[in-house]
């Protein structure tokens, strides 16, 4: 049972999570991804999701996205189980899946339009694509854009739905490294200004020192967390700061990364 | 800031500002030399059809030398000019070929080829019956094709979605897909009273089979994360299956449309040919008949110019709805 000051207090409660799927060498096996993981996050929050790939960080968060279903466990938003995907916790991939079909504008609007409030709303959509700086390519098509730009957009077109939790799956894992960072100062000032609570999965170290305020580092196969490292480093963090490279370094000695000598 | 970086690629491409003398001469001068090979070749020619050839020519060099004239005011004319320029002058030399292996060395057996200038008098002593022609097979085209698109999208639709519908779908589809509609002829002719509308229902069939297989396969293979995308944005069905696996599968069934298209224009000729007495088919059939090789020829370009001309309406449609696609394929 979940105390109900620790409810009051989260908007996600993940609870003794287990999943397994098939084996894909033997079919009439099943492998376990998950096993057991238990962790939540208080409202406003910015988590980062580290460990190995494989470890079933991406299941976990299509789990919370109500894509799959769990085997055992709980998942809680507030007071309520997730059952199905809905537009209060959006989800951002590391593809940014704008719909190529539909310009710059349109991709923003779309959970609008699926939720049949773009008439009442449709002034949000001027502010986020001002938010993200997409003004000028409101009806220039996907294909158009930089990596980061389209990153941006779907980053918009997550957020106009105003989640209750933001899932993002690796988001600036195929950008080159000068754009990842400034799109993580890109990330962290949409997160200031909307103060969405945010799950962010990376395999970057840097990445989740830098952004969050809690790092969970999961194990590999069957994916456990194995603990959990606030952050306490003031904002805005600098990447060379002597904190910042000693947290850096524990981490990786964790993750037994840190080199021999 | 990255959007100050990048600017919009702009894919308008600079009409040439002018157009070489060689294009622009290549036209008239084409037409002039048929008008002289003509008049050399067709000494004991009937007047009459002498008469209609030579001005066809006359009113190509007229309208040629005013395009030419009026390209320094309009840049799409300079444009229209010389991408056209050039295949219109090969036609007319193609025009002049035949010319010279009919009437000119009488090389080919009479009376099945005629001259082109034998060809376009047919076609103008008999152009009230070839319209009413054109206009009967229009009526029947567009009627099949309407009925079959529609029929093949819903069907389509329905088994690229829905799994239960594929399982008792697709075998429907895979058996009786395949049969050439114009083998259902016999059986149609018998089912309905109305060689009309058994020839419709019949290019309806021929229709549905490529627009259902390409619509379900493109709906089936919509790529997971759109719908994804599209499911944690809030959307419910309607908006998975209308604005986001139709708009993914387009690409698809456009080309089921466009064999769909082809398929229409074989069964329209054969079941005119066989059932409706009316129509280009018909009106092919008809004139062998009568040995009249002329009107043959005359109905075969009319037949070429329309449904080309239907073609190029279905491309023209398929630039615009998808024109998101322009700079992800090759255009």
């Amino acid at each position: 049972m979940v105390a109900v000051s620790e409810i009051e207090a989260s908007s996600l409660i993940v609870r003794a999570v287990k999943k397994t799927f098939p084996a894909p060498e033997n079919p009439l096996s099943r492998r376990q991804v998950l096993d057991g993981v238990s962790f939540s996050l208080a409202a406003g929050e910015l988590v980062s999701l580290i460990g190995p790939s494989g470890c079933g960080k991406s299941t976990l968060l299509r789990l919370i996205a109500g894509l799959d279903e769990t085997d055992s466990g709980e998942l809680l938003i507030g007071f309520e189980p997730i059952t199905a995907p809905n537009a209060e916790r959006g989800l951002v991939f590391q593809d940014p899946n704008l719909f190529p079909w539909l310009t710059v504008r349109r991709n923003i609007q779309a959970g609008l339009v699926a939720r049949g409030v773009l008439r009442e709303k449709k002034e949000e959509v001027n502010e986020f694509m001002r938010l993200v700086g997409l003004e000028i390519f409101a009806n220039v098509y996907p294909h158009h854009l930089s990596g980061g730009m389209a990153q941006r957009a779907a980053l918009a077109r997550a957020l106009i739905n105003h989640p209750k939790v933001l899932l993002l799956d690796e988001p600036l894992g195929a950008l080159d490294a000068f754009t990842r960072m400034r799109m993580q100062d890109e990330v962290l000032r949409l997160w200031q200004a909307r103060r969405t609570t945010m799950l962010l999965v990376t395999h970057d170290i840097d990445e989740a020192i830098y952004m969050s305020d809690r790092i969970m580092i999961m194990t590999p196969r069957p994916g456990r967390i194995e603990r959990t490292i606030p952050i306490t480093l003031a904002r805005p963090r600098q990447r060379s700061s002597e904190d910042f490279l000693r947290l850096r370094s524990d981490i990786l000695n964790f993750l037994h990364f840190a080199g021999k000598g | 800031m990255e959007a100050q970086e990048e600017l919009i690629p702009t894919a308008i491409v600079e009409p040439p500002s002018v157009l070489r003398w060689r294009t622009i001469l290549a036209v008239p001068i084409a037409a002039a030399f048929a008008l002289a090979l003509h008049a050399l070749i067709a000494k004991n020619e009937p007047l009459l059809e002498a008469h209609s050839y030579r001005l066809l020519f006359i009113e190509v060099i007229a309208v040629a030398i005013v395009l030419a004239l009026l390209r320094r005011f309009s840049p799409r004319l300079r444009q229209w000019m010389a991408n056209m320029w050039p295949i219109f002058t090969v036609a007319i030399v193609t025009l002049c070929v035949w010319d010279l292996i009919t009437l000119g060395f009488r090389l080919l057996p009479l009376p099945y080829f005629p001259g082109p200038s034998a060809v376009l008098r047919s076609m103008i002593n008999d152009r009230v019956l070839l319209l009413d022609s054109t206009w009967h097979s229009l009526v029947l085209l567009l009627s099949g094709y309407a009925l079959g698109v529609i029929a093949g999208l819903i069907s389509g639709i329905c088994i690229g979605w829905s799994s239960p519908v594929r399982y008792w779908g697709m075998p429907i589809l895979k058996v009786v897909g395949p049969i050439p509609a114009t083998a259902w002829i016999p059986l149609a002719m018998v089912l309905s009273p109305s060689a009309v509308f058994s020839s419709a229902a019949l290019i309806a069939l021929a229709v549905w089979f490529p627009v259902t297989m390409l619509t379900s396969s493109g709906i089936s293979n919509t790529r997971a994360s759109y719908l994804d995308v599209a499911r944690t944005l809030g959307a419910g069905r309607a908006y998975l299956i209308f604005r986001v696996a139709i708009p993914a599968a387009l690409p698809n069934i456009f080309i089921g449309l466009f064999m769909g298209l082809g398929a229409s224009f074989l069964t329209l000729v054969v079941a005119e040919s066989v059932g409706v007495k009316s129509g280009l088919g018909w009106y092919v059939s008809w004139a062998q008949g009568w040995a009249e090789y002329g009107k043959v020829f005359a109905a075969l370009i009319i037949m070429a110019a329309f449904f080309s001309t239907i073609m190029t309406v279905l491309f023209k449609v398929r630039d615009r709805v998808l024109v998101w696609q322009k700079g992800i394929i090759k255009w």
